[in-house]
């Protein structure tokens, strides 16, 4: 399944945040590469650095230093308006408390990056459609976030992630929120999208053994260091 | 992101804190409103100032006298050593300066002391010739029975003091005559016949001869419409021009004439009055008139410094309502720097989602502007209706007083374009700060933000 081809590459990459006098290493120089079309799983207890280096793949945040390669470019040297075409285009994110906007009807979340990517508006309801047949969701378009219950949420989140069609998707604890059988369908369903539609997945998570299930490797992190990665017995799930 | 759809996204975060960004718009509405009453106030005043001022005639009239007339006692004649001959203000002068362009009319002064019999009993007083002209002067605005029917009429105006010393009910005389005594000029022929040009006077002099003239009493005016230049005093019986003219009343200037015997052919006048089209002619005119020899002087300077003492005024007025607009303007500031607290997250959101700093800024610029049109639409219609109220007000109290209503109020259309661009750019200068607030958060801090 996996291409050869990294999707994301990252060198050397550190992130120290300064607190007063003291620098914390939140990541202290990883280097791995996700394959185009791989579904990575970034295992580790919290404070680790997992998150800030998905944030740093997700051009949301710097690193101090190092580079981080996606699709050639070094996200390190890209201006701020370019890092926010790299997010619009590229990457598609979830989270575990969702962020689903609460004003905004299920339709009109998953409308929000077509927005800003500035496409047709009578181009716009036919992706979002497309986005939530995707994640099965095709009642109850028209209610708001607080009507849905956490799953349904989560699957607004990922139409949402996916419908700017991008490469990579990069998913935070997304199953954190959820009980265990929503959260294992939740993370069966970005199975699917890997299969279905190529997409590289890099997932946050605590829960190793799901990581094992639904990931093709995990990564684990300790201390903002990367302690080692290994493929996944993905056997239980298939 | 388009326009539309910031537009689109800004209105609807307005709508989800409606009463905040309602008060906030209303903050901004009170200030506008402030700045448009002021400023509607100062307007108004003005033109109040300078419609009576222009309809009284002083700043677009031109009083021409001949030379060497009025001269002060002891005051040296300083056109004594001019080669011209010095013109005498007479029929043909008048022509003459009615050819001049941009003249309206050329009148002259006809006001004489004399004799009025009403019911038998005698009155002093002076009468005064008023031109067609003055119909629509502000001294007519809202006296009591009608201005004179023809130009040629033999009807009267009673000034409101003068009524009452007729009669204690002053409004009852109208429809009444009255007797006026006066003297006329005749010509004591010489050699021609009587009907000679002008009807003037042959060079043997003239003989004044007692004469009377029955008077319609057709209106009572409150204020004294022709009080001021190169009359004898205030009048305060007036009549239409022509009649006058044609009265031949013997006038101060012409014991002057005689003793002169420089015009003792013709009619001539103490002054005429030449009124300009416009204000803004006068002074070309002005120069015109004394090339023919006349003196002339206006009263334009006095018109200008009125001019800029209600430019300070108005300058003062909004500088007044503005404080309110200074106030609501922070309002903004704190409305705004408050939803950037409240939606941190969101920003995290959005940005995570691919928005760029400028989409953020743009959004939340464009919510202040919403805000500042609202406002400013808003309160441009406070401040008409506070005007109106202003007006309402003192006209009651101008009533009370047995005052004629005025216009305190003119909201024109340049001031409702003002108020509106300038609430939009006061409310988008508001916006500045929280706007490049938003845009700079961090997008790792806000969507941590809880």
């Amino acid at each position: 399944m996996p291409d050869t081809q990294p999707a994301v590459q990252l060198e050397h990459i550190s992130r120290y945040y300064q607190m007063g006098e003291t620098s914390v290493r939140a990541v202290d120089d990883v280097s791995f590469s996700v394959a185009g079309g791989e579904y990575l799983a970034l295992l580790g207890s919290s404070g680790s650095g997992k998150s800030t280096l998905l944030n740093l793949m997700a051009g949301l945040d710097r690193p101090t230093s190092g580079a981080i390669l996606s699709n050639g470019t070094n996200l390190a040297g890209l201006s701020p308006l370019e890092l926010a075409r790299y997010r619009r285009n590229t990457i598609g994110m979830i989270f575990q408390s969702f962020n689903l906007l609460p004003r905004m009807t299920l339709e009109e979340n998953v409308e929000l990056p077509l927005r800003l990517a500035e496409v047709e508006r009578s181009e716009r309801a036919g992706r979002v459609q497309e986005a939530l047949e995707r994640v099965r969701l095709t009642h109850r378009v028209g209610h708001r976030p607080s009507e849905l219950s956490g799953g349904e949420q989560q699957r607004v989140a990922i139409a949402r992630a996916l419908v700017n069609r991008p490469k990579i998707l990069l998913a935070d604890e997304p199953t954190g929120n959820l009980d265990s059988a929503t959260g294992e369908a939740i993370l069966s369903l970005l199975r699917d999208l890997q299969t279905q539609l190529g997409m590289t997945i890099v997932m946050v998570t605590h829960e190793r053994p799901l990581a094992e299930r639904f990931a093709d490797r995990l990564a684990t992190m300790g201390d903002g260091k990367l302690l080692g990665i290994s493929a996944a017995t993905r056997g239980a799930a298939q | 992101m388009k326009l539309s759809d910031l537009t689109d996204m800004a209105l609807r975060n307005l709508r989800e804190a409606i009463l905040r960004n309602a008060l906030t718009t209303l903050g901004v509405a009170v200030g506008v409103a402030s700045l448009v009453a002021m400023l509607s106030l100062g307007i108004s005043l003005q033109q109040l100032a300078s419609k009576r001022l222009s309809q009284s005639g002083l700043f677009d009239t031109i009083f021409v006298t001949a030379k060497n007339t009025f001269r002060g006692m002891g005051r040296p004649q300083r056109e004594a050593a001019s080669d011209k001959p010095i013109r005498s203000l007479d029929e043909d002068a008048r022509h003459e300066l009615e050819k001049l362009p941009n003249v309206m009319e050329v009148y002259p002064q006809v006001r004489f002391y004399t004799e009025v019999r009403f019911e038998d009993k005698p009155f002093a007083t002076v009468v005064a010739g008023m031109p067609d002209s003055s119909r629509n002067s502000g001294a007519f605005d809202g006296m009591q029975g009608n201005f004179f029917s023809s130009t040629t009429a033999d009807e009267a105006i009673l000034q409101i003091e003068f009524a009452k010393d007729l009669s204690t009910n002053p409004p009852s005389l109208i429809g009444q005559e009255l007797t006026l005594r006066y003297a006329e000029r005749q010509a004591i022929p010489a050699a021609g016949s009587e009907a000679s040009s002008n009807g003037g006077e042959a060079s043997g002099g003239f003989s004044v001869v007692p004469k009377q003239l029955r008077l319609k009493i057709v209106g009572i005016v409150e204020t004294e419409p022709a009080a001021g230049y190169g009359g004898i005093g205030n009048a305060r019986l007036l009549m239409p021009l022509d009649t006058a003219s044609t009265l031949r009343a013997a006038q101060v200037n012409d014991l002057r004439d005689i003793v002169r015997g420089s015009s003792a052919a013709k009619t001539t006048y103490p002054s005429l009055s030449v009124r300009a089209k416009s204000p803004s002619q006068v002074e070309a005119l002005e120069a015109s008139i004394k090339n023919l020899g006349f003196n002339a002087f206006s009263l334009l300077d006095a018109s200008k410094s009125l001019r800029t003492f209600f430019s300070v005024f108005d300058s003062l007025l909004g500088i007044f309502g503005s404080l309110a607009l200074a106030v609501a303007t922070l309002g903004i500031v704190n409305t705004l720097v408050m939803a950037i607290l409240e939606r941190r997250r969101e920003i995290g959101v959005l940005k995570a989602l691919g928005a760029s700093d400028s989409d953020v800024q743009q959004l939340f610029f464009i919510e202040a502007g919403v805000m500042g049109f609202l406002g400013g639409i808003l309160g441009v219609g406070f401040g008409w209706f506070l005007g109106r109220a202003i007006t309402f007000g003192t006209n009651v109290y101008l009533k009370r007083q047995n005052l004629n209503p005025i216009e305190l109020s003119s909201v024109p259309w340049w001031l409702v374009i003002l108020a509106l661009a300038f609430a939009v750019v006061v409310s988008l200068a508001a916006g500045l700060y929280p706007a490049s607030r938003a845009a700079k958060l961090n997008p790792v801090d806000a969507l941590r933000y809880e």
